[in-house]
């Protein structure tokens, strides 16, 4: 009776899995389609990653999109990391309520958070384009790499600190020496998670952006709503491939991570 | 929450209290970044929402109602009214779908378990662009679905599943399943089992330990998955875009409308608003609701 169970709900997942994937799966498959017709399959080719090589608009804007999500998720690494050990050890009564305030770009809606930057930055008479992105991005970016490190402070093992202290080491030499490389794990899982972010980043991008500035999630937006050339399934695949790595990566880095409280 | 005031606590010592003075510096970046670029933008939205719209081009700043007012129009109403529709049905069917998914998965043994969330994690990191195009080859008029349906001879025409209802829905519940799955999950998995098992030794059917033990047990993930389910629901403008082919209108594509062509920046701030009013209730009826501060399974 129990083995039936067991075999019923993993009947229901592999089916879950299986829908999960079938897009994915789908994208990559026409990648290496011979023609461009979606209809009818006419064999395999490896055309399109040749095209894609060659297109320069294409890989322009994923430069872009590298660019931004290196520079985003470098600066909600430091900010975020400082900000919550030292967040950790300050007691002011504004701290609940900033801790609350910058978590609000992951909490609220995407499409008013783009809206929220483009009336500011508007207002500000900020131009629009990369510093743009770089600031809208960073704002939903420190809140992953802040409650990441948040959570790995609280097991961490404070009489090493103290320890370091009492043989006179300063405190910025007991962060640098003593927290910063046991929380190290924490800081990089919450960064590569930041940069996946961005990198995927459409809603908050498409307000933000300049009219000169493409990011790849746009330009694939744009071309799905125009029309799209099999160039972009070829990136996509990469790209996947690419993700894989990171998720691997930022798997093994979690698993070093101090144990949670 | 209970971290840090375990830390303050340990620490209140005299040598620290020299140090104190220093550790300001570590939390400037944060406090700065967060006022400057979300409590201060977040104010200016909302300022912006009660003021008038140029003629032309642009904002004037004279204090009006006029775009709240706006919103109780039959148009914009109805705009809400089927946005809060699709997001209910779309948390519906995900927590349908997904708490039997969350659940087994919890129950898996540890090495499964950890390999169960790598298969469900690894499709949410894949660009979500990548994942519509690929619906949209799916759904496509004499794309795979209807080659397969009129394959199997339960239609004979194309079924004209994109740029529909369905699709939109069908790409809503895709987009925002793992969410539910992994709140499910991280809830199920901390659960006492020995509390079903109590039950079932006190003489409660399967069914009836599941629905007073399991699910009560489980609610906080259950809320928690609610929440971060129905409120992107409201505002993923893209999917609708480009499997709805503009068919669908959600409080999102009306806010980008109003922004991109309409050039109505102060009605658009003012919808947001409204959205975000919508928002800060769910989550407070959520604290209320479960007693926890963080949402379960968010990261």
């Amino acid at each position: 009776m129990k083995k039936g169970r067991i075999r019923c709900s993993a009947i229901y997942q592999a089916v879950l899995l299986a829908l999960m994937y079938l897009p994915i799966v789908v994208v990559v498959v026409y990648s290496f389609h011979a023609s461009k017709s979606t209809i009818r399959w006419q064999g395999w080719s490896l055309d399109w990653y040749r095209k894609l090589a060659g297109n320069r608009g294409l890989l322009e804007a994923l430069k872009n999109s590298l660019i931004l999500a290196g520079l985003s998720s470098g600066a909600a690494g430091v900010i975020g990391t400082l900000g919550a050990v030292g967040m950790a050890r300050v007691n002011w009564k504004s701290k609940g309520a900033v801790e609350y305030i910058s978590t609000l770009p992951i909490m609220i809606p995407e499409i008013i958070l783009g809206m929220v930057f483009m009336a500011f930055f508007a207002a500000m008479g900020l131009p629009f384009g990369m510093v743009t992105l770089v600031l809208g991005h960073t704002s939903f970016c420190i809140p992953y790499v802040f409650m990441m490190v948040k959570s790995s402070l609280v097991g961490l093992d404070k009489s090493l600190g103290e320890a370091a202290k009492d043989l006179g080491a300063s405190e910025v030499r007991v962060f640098f020496d003593i927290t910063l490389p046991l929380i190290m794990p924490a800081v990089l899982s919450g960064m590569l998670l930041a940069f996946a972010m961005s990198l995927d980043d459409v809603v908050i991008s498409i307000f933000v952006t300049g009219a000169r500035t493409n990011t790849l999630p746009i330009r694939i937006y744009t071309q799905l709503k125009s029309g799209v050339t099999p160039e972009i399934n070829a990136l996509c695949t990469i790209m996947l491939a690419v993700t894989f790595v990171i998720v691997g990566l930022s798997r093994m880095l979690g698993k070093k991570a101090p144990a949670r409280g | 929450m209970s971290g840090y005031n375990k830390i303050i606590n340990q620490s209140g010592t005299g040598a620290e209290k020299k140090t104190k003075g220093h550790w300001w510096m570590t939390v400037a970046p944060l406090y700065g970044f967060t006022i400057l670029f979300v409590a201060l933008p977040i104010l200016y939205l909302i300022i912006l929402s009660f003021l008038t719209r140029a003629q032309t081009w642009g904002v004037v700043n004279q204090f009006t109602l006029e775009n709240y007012a706006r919103i109780v129009k039959p148009v914009y109403l109805n705009t809400f009214k089927e946005s809060f529709q699709l997001a209910i049905l779309t948390t519906i069917t995900t927590l349908l779908v997904g708490y039997p998914f969350g659940y087994f998965m919890a129950r898996l043994p540890r090495k499964q378990k950890s390999f169960m969330m790598l298969l469900v994690v690894i499709p949410f990191w894949t660009s979500a662009l990548m994942r519509m195009y690929g619906w949209i080859i799916i759904f496509r008029s004499n794309g795979i679905l209807d080659k397969i349906l009129m394959g199997l001879k339960i239609t004979e025409k194309p079924l004209k599943l994109l740029y529909s209802y369905p699709a939109v829905l069908v790409g809503m519940i895709y987009s925002l399943l793992p969410f539910m799955i992994l709140s499910v999950y991280s809830s199920t998995d901390k659960m006492d089992w020995s509390l079903v098992e109590a039950a079932r030794d006190l003489g409660a059917t399967r069914l009836k330990a599941f629905l007073t033990v399991t699910v009560k047990m489980t609610l906080p993930g259950i809320l928690s998955g609610i929440v971060l389910v129905f409120i992107p629901s409201m505002g993923l403008f893209f999917i609708a875009d480009i499997l709805g082919g503009g068919k669908v209108m959600l409080v999102g594509n009306l806010i980008q409308n109003q922004l991109q062509s309409g050039r109505d920046w102060p009605f658009a701030a003012a919808l947001s608003v409204v959205l975000m009013i919508f928002t800060s209730i769910m989550i407070w009826l959520y604290r209320k609701l479960s007693g926890v501060k963080d949402l379960e399974g968010l990261l």
